[in-house]
């Protein structure tokens, strides 16, 4: 599937997009420099094919970020009911991070609208909630109980359960 | 029986393995359809996003008549390759309007004059507030909205040529 993701995961992103070269570490452009001991039109050909061009091809907007994106709540209290949020919410665009780790747009924008709905006064569970009715389930790292979680959260209990029951022999026959 | 019950850990733990092995074959991300299919579209009121079209708000998707809303950006790229698409579909009489995500309106006007403009509204969606009100993960992607307004099919990235056809049935579904 093509299409573009607003991600900052350079990792996954230059791997999505079938260049490897187009995102080389500082480092790794520094050490591959200093390789290359040609002369400056050899350097600039290098340069021009390490550094990318043009923006669009990586799918970031030109746009600044929003405001609450990176920018606390005055309030720490509301500052930390956001975060607490932002940890559980899963980023749409670069799966696998939570919103607050990730520096995707998009996932900027929704931290943005996550203390921006606290400051409001808005429960954070009902942001969550807002976000489940959009995005299903998944966009929590936080499952639900429901029928198709049930052996998730019991799954504890009956490991725990089981295991008493297997050493359960050997506690008994223990000699004093 | 215990004897057979002894084993049961191992077994556990094999099953374990075996999920994980298949959960490492799949691909890592998978697209995450919106839940909002069915649902009456939520309400906005978006600044036009160029000078050139008149800005799109909720209220305009429920004029009687079933619309695209496609949810688009300048900066990206395969909204570049479904352009021909969406110009086909217009061709064919389907009303389009565009969410422009995280876009500067010149930019907007510089897509449209490459790329050919389809659209007849298109709403400025600066902080993708629109985008999660509909429960999209991505650019692009593309609503069937019907007359009264009621979300009818999503369609997840660039719209390609044997798209077409898919995307014209549930437009006239929605009718």
């Amino acid at each position: 599937m093509s299409r573009s993701r607003h991600s900052g995961d350079l990792l996954r992103h230059s791997r999505e997009s079938g260049n490897p070269a187009s995102f080389p570490s500082s480092a790794a452009r520094k050490k591959r420099d200093s390789r290359f001991r040609g002369s400056d039109g050899f350097r600039l050909l290098l340069a021009s094919l390490l550094i990318p061009s043009s923006a669009p091809a990586f799918g970031q907007s030109a746009l600044p970020p929003a405001r609450y994106a990176y920018a606390q709540l005055p309030d720490p209290r509301q500052e930390a009911e956001a975060k607490a949020l932002m940890e559980t919410l899963r980023c749409l665009v670069c799966q696998g991070q939570s919103i607050a780790d990730s520096d995707a747009d998009m996932a900027g924008d929704m931290r943005a609208l996550v203390r921006e709905r606290i400051a409001a006064g808005e429960k954070p569970e009902a942001i969550r909630s807002w976000l489940i009715e959009r995005y299903g389930a998944w966009v929590s790292y936080k499952p639900p109980v429901e029928p198709l979680t049930w052996l998730l959260w019991a799954a504890p209990v009956v490991l725990v359960a089981l295991g008493l029951y297997l050493a359960r022999g050997r506690f008994r026959r223990k000699p004093r | 029986m215990k004897r057979l019950l002894l084993w049961l850990p191992l077994a556990v733990f094999l099953a374990f393995i075996v999920t994980v092995a298949i959960g490492l074959r799949k691909p890592a991300e998978s697209p995450i359809r919106s839940q909002m299919i069915g649902k009456a579209m939520p309400d906005f009121a978006l600044k036009a996003a160029v000078a050139s079209h008149p800005p799109l708000a909720a209220a305009d998707l429920r004029r009687g008549r079933p619309r695209l809303v496609n949810v688009f950006a300048s900066w990206c790229v395969p909204c570049k390759a479904e352009a021909p698409q969406l110009m086909a579909l217009k061709r064919r009489g389907v009303p389009i309007d565009g969410v422009a995500i995280r876009d500067r309106s010149e930019d907007v006007a510089r897509f449209l004059a490459e790329w050919g403009d389809p659209f007849e509204r298109i709403g400025a969606d600066p902080a993708s507030r629109v985008q999660f009100a509909l429960g999209s993960s991505g650019v692009p992607e593309t609503f069937v909205v019907d007359g009264k307004g009621v979300i009818r099919h999503q369609h997840i990235g660039d719209i390609r040529p044997e798209n077409v056809a898919e995307i014209l049935a549930a437009y006239e579904a929605a009718k």
